[in-house]
């Protein structure tokens, strides 16, 4: 099934020497990529080598500073996505932006409908296309079906089905897997390499290594910003591919410091909420840094929610320091010592529009209230305190957060908790979208928690960083936790088998 | 690793399309409910008092539907777009003046009523140029829009009022006039309502207001014309605000300073309970004309069956609420079937 690589054909699609900078930030940096006409290429990379940036700067939403996009050898410049789409190049991302209310043929073809006289759209067409685009696919999906509810699966195959009713030649895939269950991911698979055999373009990007090897041809990649290598998959071993994607001591991106355990801080007990989680059941002990790995949609969220009192649990119990928690009650959870560093930081963790000094001075509230007025000196000093100790940089402190990078953003709400002098920490998502630098400054902090005794638990979709912080991994699989693995045996393979639920070997 | 078949992978599938004819069931039912209810209502009232559906009866009924049916149908143009238009009892009130001076010059009724309906036709720019380019919420900008506007009819209208005995008599007749039971004025908003629903339904740019509504970030990046969209959608529903301006002259006579005041919330009132979803991208301009039908209907029912007519604005609010309640219900019921037969499938 695989063909030797072939270097007949021309590029259909190219970077050469590409830039581009955000602020201070080089995302990518010289990098070149030449996809040719039928073959399924990968892109490599850890969070923030700037796949992201690359995906982008192709589908006309960022313009490179300096290099060049060649389509058919020929330099082009995309001014929107419009024109890349006109180019025919298609972007599926994670999660697929489709009309709930519409039917699947009207989300196909909205915009583009065959028209019969006067302008009218001609329903039967739209929907004869859509049925003869479900074939050509091999997969069952009714035309007049609404697009609400439907799985992610199936939106993603709405949205190929899109880029083919306008004949992209080249189709962006972002991780497209990531919240796929394994029988999905198989029914995807076959579709790619139809694609392929049809002489599209997959330009796939996954972070499940097997993936790449089960399904590309070709793999290029990055890491900080610049062009590592593009080779073919054939030969090589995943090993390879992580030395290429890393190229750096692991200790030093996860400097975890050895613990030895501590009494139990945080106790759950059979906790279900029913038709998202069931019977969870965890400790985490002081000074122990336990990973909750799964894939998104798994639950994590939510019982990490939950546990903090934000949402409500139907069964079960919560213990914090011995001390009983109250259902739904998130101001008992905090009065116990938990802290909840929430997944989304512009949404739930900030108040974007506030100043540095008042979003951290929030949780302390309780202490720095005098006479029922704030005692802003207090406030201030302990804000100032808490930015100085996590190094967040920023011109002023009365300056609004959202003035700030990501990466500052999430030290201050983790500053923010921090302040409150928790015995159990929740961190969900703590690097998500942060730099590498960033990222590793996290990772000091939350070991160092560790090592003075703060129970850690860890929501990460970034298997590395589970493997490189965690002492414990627990596994959740479709509201259910299926394994739980000792930091000595938690490998890719075995994280991934349990959060995909394929039984572990 | 486990993969090796090539193709289509064996799709373990779904019986093929029961979840399409369990959602388009509920979504007809939606407006079919309404109708059973406003039969119901008709039925129950005719069983007490059989004077009720009289020709002169019918007659009225429709009537009073006819102008509420016309806004609604204008107001549902933006509530599918995830907008709101407050302002169309302003631009009703101020257009219906607007044609009562110029039939009272001695004008043409065509042209007041082309003069009622471009007056309508600038009050809905106006709306449809804030909203879509200020980035403002819709809420804020026609509730401003419905004060100015209110404000301007204010100032020139002052104390003065239109009564039936300036306009010429033919446009009165016109007004009161129809085909045995059924009104001039009914057929105008019939075929106005037709003319919509077939628009939304057979154009693109009809099915573009559901897609914006529906998810205004994909609309965008599907290339729809996201602002030039929502400025058609309130221009439309502004000038049958004009247009509900002129019937309402023909038909009452009587224009002040004060027609229209607070008729927005009736208008919006109709379009939730005809099941237009106020978060946008669903409901049709039927349900929302049957909404103003149940409506209206309200005001004659009571006083037929005897009860006290103050209990009418209770009744609406009721009926509001139970269409919202039923709307979220069935939205709860709907997602919970398309889960568990994922979870079946799964």
């Amino acid at each position: 099934m695989t063909h030797p690589p072939d270097p007949g054909p021309a590029p259909v699609l190219a970077l050469r020497d590409v830039s581009k900078s955000f602020g201070a930030v080089r995302a990518l940096r010289g990098v070149s990529l030449e996809l040719f006409p039928g073959e399924v290429h990968a892109l490599a990379g850890e969070n923030g080598a700037g796949k992201s940036t690359l995906i982008k700067t192709l589908a006309g939403v960022h313009r490179p500073d300096a290099g060049q996009v060649l389509l058919d050898g020929e330099p082009v410049a995309f001014h929107g996505p419009g024109d890349a789409r006109d180019a025919g190049i298609a972007v599926i991302y994670q999660e697929p932006t489709l009309f709930p209310d519409l039917s699947i043929a009207e989300n196909i073809f909205m915009g583009r409908q065959p028209r019969r006289a006067l302008g009218r759209i001609d329903h039967k067409a739209t929907h004869a296309a859509t049925a003869a685009l479900m074939r050509r696919l091999g997969v069952d999906l009714d035309p007049d079906r609404p697009a609400r509810g439907l799985s992610i699966a199936d939106q993603q195959i709405v949205e190929i089905a899109k880029a083919l009713s306008f004949d992209a030649r080249v189709l962006i895939m972002d991780e497209p897997t990531a919240a796929l269950t394994g029988s999905e991911v198989a029914r995807l698979f076959g579709v790619v390499r139809t694609l392929g055999e049809q002489g599209a373009v997959v330009l796939f990007i996954s972070h499940r290594l097997e993936e790449i090897f089960q399904i590309c041809r070709r793999v290029t990649t990055l890491r900080d910003g610049a062009w590592i290598a593009s080779e073919p998959v054939d030969g090589m071993t995943e090993d390879d591919l992580v030395r290429r994607m890393v190229g750096r001591d692991l200790d030093e991106l996860y400097p975890k410091q050895d613990v030895t355990p501590g009494d139990v801080a945080l106790s759950v007990r059979r906790l279900t909420r029913e038709g998202v989680f069931t019977d969870v059941s965890f400790e985490v002990r002081r000074g122990e840094i336990v990973g909750l790995a799964g894939l998104v949609g798994a639950g994590r969220t939510e019982v990490a929610r939950a546990v903090f009192g934000v949402d409500r649990w139907d069964a079960g119990e919560v213990d914090v320091d011995g001390r009983r928690l109250t259902n739904g009650a998130p101001s008992t959870a905090m009065a116990a010592g938990l802290a909840l560093v929430p997944e989304d930081r512009r949404a739930q963790g900030l108040v974007m529009d506030m100043s540095i000094e008042r979003n951290i001075g929030l949780t302390g509230l309780r202490t720095t209230v005098k006479a029922g007025l704030v005692d802003r000196g207090a406030e201030r000093s302990r804000s100032l305190d808490w930015a100085v100790k996590l190094q967040v940089k920023y011109a002023r402190i009365a300056d609004a957060v959202s003035t700030l990078s990501g990466g500052n953003q999430q030290k201050v709400v983790l500053a923010k908790w921090l302040a409150t002098g928790p015995k159990v920490l929740i961190v969900d998502e703590p690097t998500r979208g942060i730099d590498v630098g960033t990222k590793a400054e996290v990772h000091r902090l939350l070991s160092q928690l560790a090592a003075d005794g703060v129970a850690v638990l860890m929501i990460s979709s970034d298997l590395p960083e589970i493997l490189g912080m965690a002492d414990r991994v627990l596994v959740m699989h479709e509201g259910r936790i299926t394994a739980e693995i000792p930091r000595s045996d938690a490998t890719e393979e075995t994280v991934m088998a349990a959060a995909t639920g394929r039984a572990a070997a | 690793m486990t993969v090796t078949a090539p193709d289509h992978a064996p799709p373990a599938e779904v019986p093929k399309s029961s979840g399409t004819r369990l959602v388009d069931r509920v979504f007809k039912m939606r407006e079919l409910a309404i109708l059973v209810v406003f039969l119901v209502m008709i039925a129950v009232t005719q069983a007490g008092n059989s004077e009720f559906l009289s020709e002169q009866g019918i007659k009225d009924l429709l009537l009073n539907a006819t102008i509420l049916v016309l806004v609604a149908t204008g107001q549902s143009l933006v509530v599918i777009t995830r907008n709101v238009d407050l302002s169309v009892g302003s631009t009703l009130g101020i257009s219906a003046f607007a044609a009562g001076t110029c039939l009272h010059g001695g004008g043409n009724a065509v042209v007041a009523i082309a003069l009622a309906v471009l007056l309508g036709v600038g009050c809905g720019l106006l709306n449809g140029l804030l909203v879509s380019l200020g980035q403002v919420p819709a809420l804020v900008v026609t509730l401003g829009t419905l004060y100015i506007i209110r404000g301007i009819d204010s100032i020139w209208v002052g104390s003065r009022q239109i009564t039936a005995a300036d306009l010429p008599g033919g446009f009165v007749d016109f007004g009161s006039g129809g085909l045995s039971a059924i009104p001039w004025l009914a057929l105008i908003a019939l075929a106005v309502l037709l003319a919509t629903a077939y628009y939304l339904k057979h154009f693109g740019s009809g099915r573009e207001l559901y897609a914006l509504g529906s998810n205004p970030e994909a609309a965008r990046l599907a290339g729809i014309p996201v602002r030039k969209r929502i400025l058609a959608a309130y221009t439309v529903c502004g000038a049958l605000a004009g247009l509900a301006g002129a019937l309402y002259l023909a038909r009452f006579g009587n224009v002040d300073s004060g027609t229209g005041n607070g008729y927005e919330l009736t208008v919006v009132s109709a379009v939730v309970v005809g099941g237009v979803a106020f978060t946008g991208g669903s409901g049709s301009v039927y349900g929302a004309a049957l909404g103003g039908l149940l409506l209206t209907s309200i005001n004659s029912v009571l006083p037929a069956l005897g009860v006290s007519s103050v209990w009418v604005l209770a009744i609406n609010g009721v009926l509001l609420l139970l269409a919202i309640a039923v709307d979220r219900i069935v939205a709860l019921r709907v997602a919970a079937a398309l889960k568990k037969r994922k979870a079946r499938h799964a």
